[in-house]
C-alpha cells in the first residue's frame, strides 16, 4: 500500500521555506556552505542553493559529502559504491555548514557525516536540513530545518522521488 | 552485481565488479587528494598480512591501504616466525583465525595457496591474493588497469579500444596472467611479446594475441608493460644471455622513440634497469611507474573496503538504500 | 566352517550361471555335476570371479607406517576384492635387497589375507646409478619377479638396458615408471592449458612418451620383457600399440583414476587430485579406454598410494603425489570401462586377474577359474550402488579423489585360499 505524503508542489514550497529559514538563522549567506549527502541530499542541496542564490543575488557555497566510508554498519550491509565528495576550494574551516539530506531517520547517517566533517576541518557551526523527518531516532541528533514531520511506523518505507532521478517530485509512504 | 567473497584470481571478477573496484579506488584517490588522509571505515577490524615470500613493496602497499581505512594491521612474515620452522599453512591459518583476523592478505611462493586458504575452511574472513607463485596477482592487475585508465581514458569508462602489450617472461609471471585476463575483460586488446621459451603452453586459448618480436609492432600500442626478468631464468636455459634478451626484448630509448604519441610505459617493479628496461625508458615522461605505486594503495583500499563490507552486493539495488 | 563347500547360483563374468566346489583351499570342480553332500552357499546370481591381482600397490611398510602398513594395506586390498598385491619397493629402507623383500613378504604371510608380492628395486636405493642385487631378490623366499624403481624413472639408457637384460635370467620383468626427469623437474600437473592458467609447473606428455619409446626399442633390441606402469597419455598408448604390433614383449597398465579423472580438477588447487603421472585430458582418458579395449593396455592396476592427511592438507606444490585406490578400483574401472561400453565385463575381469598374474609371474593365478587353482575368489554384487566414503576406508590413509562418488559394483565377499577373508562386507580379524 502506498500513499503520497508530499506532492511536487508541496516539495517546492518546503524547499523555499527551508531556504528562507536558513538565511534567517544565519543572518545572510556569506559564510554558508550547503553540503548535500548523496544521492538525493545532493539534489535537494542544489535546489536550496538555487533558491538562496536567487534571493541573495549571489552564489553561496555548495558541495557534497559522501558518508559511505564513515558508516558504522559496514559489517551488516553489502558493499556500496562510493559517491562523490565535493568540497569547494575554500574548505569548511570557519563555515556555517548546512548538511542536507532527504529522509531523517535513525540519525546514523548524520553522525557519520559529522565524523566526515571532523576529518575535513572545523566549521563555525553545523546545521541540518531534511525534507522529511520520519522519527525513530537512535542517536541524540535533531534537525534544524524540516520540510515535513511525518510520523511513521518502523516497518513503513519513505520513498523520496526527485527530478531528474525519478522523473517527478514526490514523497511516498509504503507499508 | 555480486562482489566476490575473496579476491584470489581475476576469474573472481566480472567487468562490473572489476569496474566497481576501479571506480571505488578513483573516489578514494579523490578523497585522499583532498584533506581526508584517514577514514574510519575499517575501525576495529584486523587485517593480517601473511607473507610467505619477501615483498616489502606489496606488503607496505597493503599495510598503508589498511591503515588509511583505520584497520589494525598484523604483519606475519614467514621469515623469523614459526612458519620458517616448518609450521604448515593450515596451522598458521588456524592461529590467525584464533587471533581474530577479519581479512587475510596472503603472498605465497606456491601457486594456489590463497585458494587453499580460502577453500579449506581454516579462515572465516575474506582472503586476498597478494601474489601466489606463478599464478596470479590480481591487485597488481587492478592497479595497472587503473593507471592505464587514468592516463588514457576519461571518467569511469572501461578500456575498450586500447591496445596493450605485455612484454617478457609471461610463463613465470603472475602479473602477466592477471593482467591478460583483466585487461581483456575490460575491453582492451592485449598482445604478449616474448621468446617462445617464456610463453606458457596453450596460450593460444588465452584472450590475447602472441608475438615473438617486439620490433614488429611497437608503434601500435597505447600502453607497454614490461615484466621483470629473473637472472635464474637464464641459467635454466630460457634465453641465452641477458645481453641478447635486452637487445631483442628490452625497452630502450630507441624503442621508446617509436611509440605513438601519448603511449605510456608500465612496469610492475622491482625493475632490473638495463635488462628489461633501460634507465631512459624508466625515467621518461611516458613512464607511469611511480603512478602505479601510488595507485596501488587506492586499489588495495578499494578491495579491502569492498571485501570487508559484506559478502555480496547488488549495485543497482544499493543505489536506493 | 568346514573347508569344503559349494558355491551355487554363481554368475560368471561370461554371464553363465554355475556352481563351484572348494575343497582344502582349492577349486575342485566347476559345474552342476559335483557331489551334493557338502555345504551349499547360495550366491543368488552375484558375480563370482577370481580375486583381483594388483601389480602396483604402495604398502609403505617399512618406513612410512603412518600412511599404510602391510596389515592395513591388505585389509584395503580385501575390501577391494584383491587376492594378491604387488608391493612397490619405495619404502624406507628401499626394497633393494633380499632382506627387505623377505621382510615385506613375511609380513604378508603373517597377515594371511592375500598374497603380498614384493617388487624389487631396479637400482640401489632407487637412485638410478647402480643395479640393485636383483638376482638375490629373485632367489629369496619372496621369489621376486617384478622389478621397478617406481616413483623414479630408470632414466639412464644404459642402466635400463642392463636391467632388461639381467632379468632374463629368471624371466623377470622391469616395470618402468616412464618419466623423463629433466622434462619434469618440479612438475606439478599435466602440462597444458590448465597448468598454464594455474601457474603450476607442467608435466608434459612427451616426458612419458619419450621414455616409453626408448624403452620399447631397448626391450626389442635385447629381447626382454618390459612393463609400463600407469600409462597416462594418448601418445603412450600409440607407442605401445606400435610396439606390440612389432612383436616387442611389452605390457602396459592403466590406473582407475586415469580412466576417469582429468586435469581440470587441479583448478581447485586441492592436492587430493595431485598424482604422478598427473591426471591428463579428456582426450587422453578416451585414448586409454580405447587402449584397454583393443588390448594395447593389458591390465588395470591401482597405484594405491596412501599418504597421511598432512601431506595433502597443504598448498598444492608442497603436497605429496598419489591417491589410494585399492578399495574403489573395481567400481571405478567398471564404471569407466564396462558401463561406458568400452569393454566387456569379462575383459575387465581378465585385466584385473589373470593378465596381471601372467605379467607378474604369479603362476597359480594365471589360469583363472579352473579346477586345481587356489580358491582365491571374489563375490561382487554388480547391481549394488554404494557411495565411496573416505571416512570408511580400511586404508590408514584417506586420500581418495572419489569421496562422495556414487558407484556400482560392491565387493561383498572374498575367499583367500579357501578361507573367507571377507564375508558380506565383514573382514576377518
Amino acid at each position: 500500500m502506498t500513499r503520497t505524503v508530499l506532492t511536487g508542489e508541496e516539495i517546492s514550497r518546503a524547499i523555499r521555506r527551508i531556504s528562507h529559514e536558513i538565511l534567517e538563522r544565519n543572518k545572510g549567506a556569506d559564510s554558508l556552505l550547503l553540503l548535500g549527502i548523496p544521492t538525493r541530499g545532493v539534489l535537494l542541496a542544489q535546489r536550496i542553493h538555487a533558491e538562496i542564490s536567487a534571493i541573495e543575488g549571489k552564489a553561496v557555497g555548495l558541495g557534497s559529502l559522501d558518508i559511505t566510508l564513515h558508516r558504522d554498519d559496514l559489517r551488516m550491509r553489502a558493499p556500496r559504491p562510493l559517491h562523490r565528495t565535493e568540497i569547494p576550494a575554500g574548505g569548511i574551516e570557519g563555515k556555517d555548514v548546512v548538511l542536507v539530506d532527504d529522509v531523517f531517520f535513525s540519525g546514523r547517517t548524520i553522525r557519520a557525516a559529522l565524523d566526515a566533517l571532523g576529518e575535513l576541518g572545523r566549521p563555525a557551526t553545523v546545521q541540518l536540513a531534511v525534507l522529511v523527518d520520519r522519527g525513530h531516532r537512535e542517536l541524540p541528533i535533531r534537525a534544524d530545518f524540516v520540510g515535513k514531520n511525518l510520523p511513521t511506523s518502523r516497518n513503513e518505507q519513505v520513498r523520496v522521488q526527485l527530478e531528474p532521478l525519478e522523473g517527478e517530485d514526490s514523497v511516498v509512504l509504503e507499508a | 552485481m555480486k562482489f566476490p567473497r575473496h579476491l584470489l584470481s581475476i576469474g573472481d571478477l566480472n567487468q562490473e565488479s572489476a569496474l566497481a573496484v576501479l571506480d571505488t579506488a578513483k573516489e578514494l584517490a579523490r578523497i585522499s587528494d583532498g584533506q581526508i588522509k584517514k577514514l574510519p571505515t575499517l575501525r576495529g577490524r584486523t587485517v593480517v598480512n601473511l607473507f610467505f615470500e619477501d615483498s616489502t613493496r606489496t606488503r607496505i602497499s597493503f599495510e598503508t591501504a589498511a591503515k588509511r581505512l583505520s584497520a589494525d594491521v598484523i604483519n606475519f612474515a614467514a621469515k623469523g616466525s614459526s612458519v620458517s620452522k616448518g609450521e604448515s599453512l593450515k596451522d598458521t591459518a588456524l592461529t590467525l583465525q584464533a587471533m581474530g583476523a577479519d581479512a587475510v592478505v596472503i603472498r605465497h611462493h606456491a601457486s594456489g595457496a590463497p585458494q587453499r586458504l580460502a577453500d579449506a575452511g581454516w579462515i572465516a574472513g575474506p582472503v586476498i591474493n597478494a601474489g601466489d607463485g606463478t599464478h596470479e596477482h590480481p591487485t597488481q592487475a587492478l592497479l595497472d588497469a587503473f593507471t592505464i585508465r587514468q592516463h588514457l581514458k576519461r571518467d569511469n569508462a572501461n578500456l575498450d579500444g586500447l591496445k596493450i602489450a605485455i612484454i617478457g617472461d609471461i610463463l613465470h609471471s603472475r602479473v602477466a596472467r592477471s593482467n591478460i585476463f583483466l585487461l581483456s575483460m575490460l575491453g582492451a586488446s592485449v598482445t604478449v611479446i616474448a621468446p617462445p621459451t617464456l610463453l606458457p603452453v596453450g596460450i593460444e586459448s588465452w584472450p590475447c594475441s602472441v608475438s615473438f618480436r617486439l620490433e614488429d609492432s611497437i608503434e601500435e600500442f597505447d600502453a607497454i608493460m614490461t615484466l621483470r626478468i629473473q637472472r635464474e631464468r637464464m641459467e635454466e636455459a630460457f634465453f641465452p644471455s641477458e645481453r641478447e634478451y635486452s637487445r631483442y626484448y628490452g625497452l630502450n630509448g630507441d624503442r621508446l622513440a617509436q611509440l605513438k604519441d601519448g603511449a605510456i610505459v608500465l612496469h610492475p617493479g622491482p625493475m632490473n634497469r638495463g635488462v628489461e628496461i633501460d634507465a631512459k625508458s624508466a625515467d621518461s615522461v611516458r613512464s607511469v611507474i611511480v603512478d602505479q605505486v601510488t595507485n596501488g594503495v587506492f586499489i588495495r583500499m578499494a578491495v579491502l573496503y569492498l571485501l570487508l563490507s559484506g559478502t555480496s552486493i547488488n549495485l543497482s539495488e544499493e543505489a536506493k538504500a | 566352517m568346514s573347508n569344503s563347500f559349494k558355491l551355487v547360483n554363481a554368475r560368471l563374468a561370461s554371464n553363465e550361471r554355475t556352481s563351484l566346489t572348494v575343497e582344502s583351499g582349492v577349486i575342485t570342480s566347476i559345474g552342476e555335476n559335483s557331489s551334493g553332500s557338502m555345504e551349499e552357499i547360495d550366491l543368488k546370481g552375484k558375480l563370482l570371479c577370481p580375486s583381483f591381482v594388483d601389480l602396483h600397490t604402495h604398502l609403505r611398510e617399512p618406513g612410512k607406517e603412518d600412511a599404510e602398513t602391510v596389515a592395513s594395506g591388505t585389509r584395503a586390498a580385501v575390501r577391494g576384492g584383491f587376492g594378491a598385491i604387488f608391493a612397490m619397493p619405495n619404502t624406507n629402507p628401499v626394497a633393494d635387497t633380499a632382506g627387505v623383500v623377505e621382510q615385506v613378504h613375511s609380513l604378508g604371510i603373517e597377515e594371511g589375507r592375500c598374497d603380498v608380492l614384493p617388487i624389487g628395486a631396479v637400482t640401489r636405493g632407487q637412485e638410478g646409478k647402480q643395479l640393485a642385487e636383483i638376482l638375490a631378490m629373485a632367489h629369496s623366499r619372496a621369489n621376486v619377479r617384478v622389478f621397478s624403481d617406481d616413483g623414479h624413472c630408470v632414466s639412464d639408457s644404459l642402466l635400463m638396458r642392463r636391467a632388461l637384460e639381467y632379468v632374463k635370467i629368471f624371466d623377470g620383468v622391469i616395470a618402468q615408471h616412464a618419466q623423463d626427469p629433466e622434462l619434469t623437474k618440479d612438475a606439478q600437473m599435466n602440462e597444458g592449458v590448465i597448468s598454464s592458467r594455474l601457474g603450476l609447473k607442467g608435466w608434459p606428455a612427451v616426458a612419458e612418451e619419450a621414455i616409453i619409446a626408448r624403452d620399447v626399442l631397448l626391450a626389442d633390441h635385447v629381447g626382454s620383457r618390459l612393463h609400463i606402469c600407469h600409462v597416462s597419455t594418448e601418445g603412450s598408448v600409440e607407442i605401445v600399440r606400435w610396439a606390440k604390433a612389432r612383436g616387442i614383449q611389452v605390457t602396459a597398465e592403466v590406473t582407475p583414476h586415469h580412466l576417469l579423472l582429468t586435469d581440470d580438477l587441479a583448478s581447485t588447487f586441492n592436492p587430493i587430485y595431485k598424482v604422478n603421472p598427473p591426471l591428463r585430458t579428456e582426450r587422453d582418458v578416451h585414448a586409454l579406454r580405447d587402449g584397454v579395449a583393443d588390448g594395447t593396455i593389458d591390465i588395470v592396476a591401482t597405484d594405491h598410494a596412501p599418504h597421511p592427511l598432512e601431506a595433502k592438507e597443504c598448498e598444492w606444490p608442497a603436497a605429496a603425489f598419489g591417491m589410494i585406490g585399492l578399495e574403489s578400483a573395481f567400481a571405478i574401472a567398471y564404471h569407466s570401462l564396462v558401463k561406458s561400453g568400452s569393454i566387456s565385463l569379462q575383459t575387465l575381469i581378465a585385466a584385473m586377474t589373470t593378465k596381471p598374474a601372467v605379467i607378474g609371474g604369479l603362476s597359480d593365478r594365471m589360469s583363472g577359474l579352473t579346477v586345481g587353482a587356489p580358491a582365491c575368489l571374489a563375490v561382487i554384487d554388480l547391481e549394488r550402488t554404494w557411495t565411496i566414503d573416505r571416512e570408511k576406508v580400511e586404508s590408514k590413509s584417506s586420500n581418495t579423489p572419489f569421496h562422495g562418488f556414487e558407484v556400482e559394483g560392491l565387493v561383498e565377499s572374498v575367499l583367500y585360499r579357501g578361507q573367507w577373508v571377507m564375508r558380506d562386507g565383514v573382514i576377518r580379524k
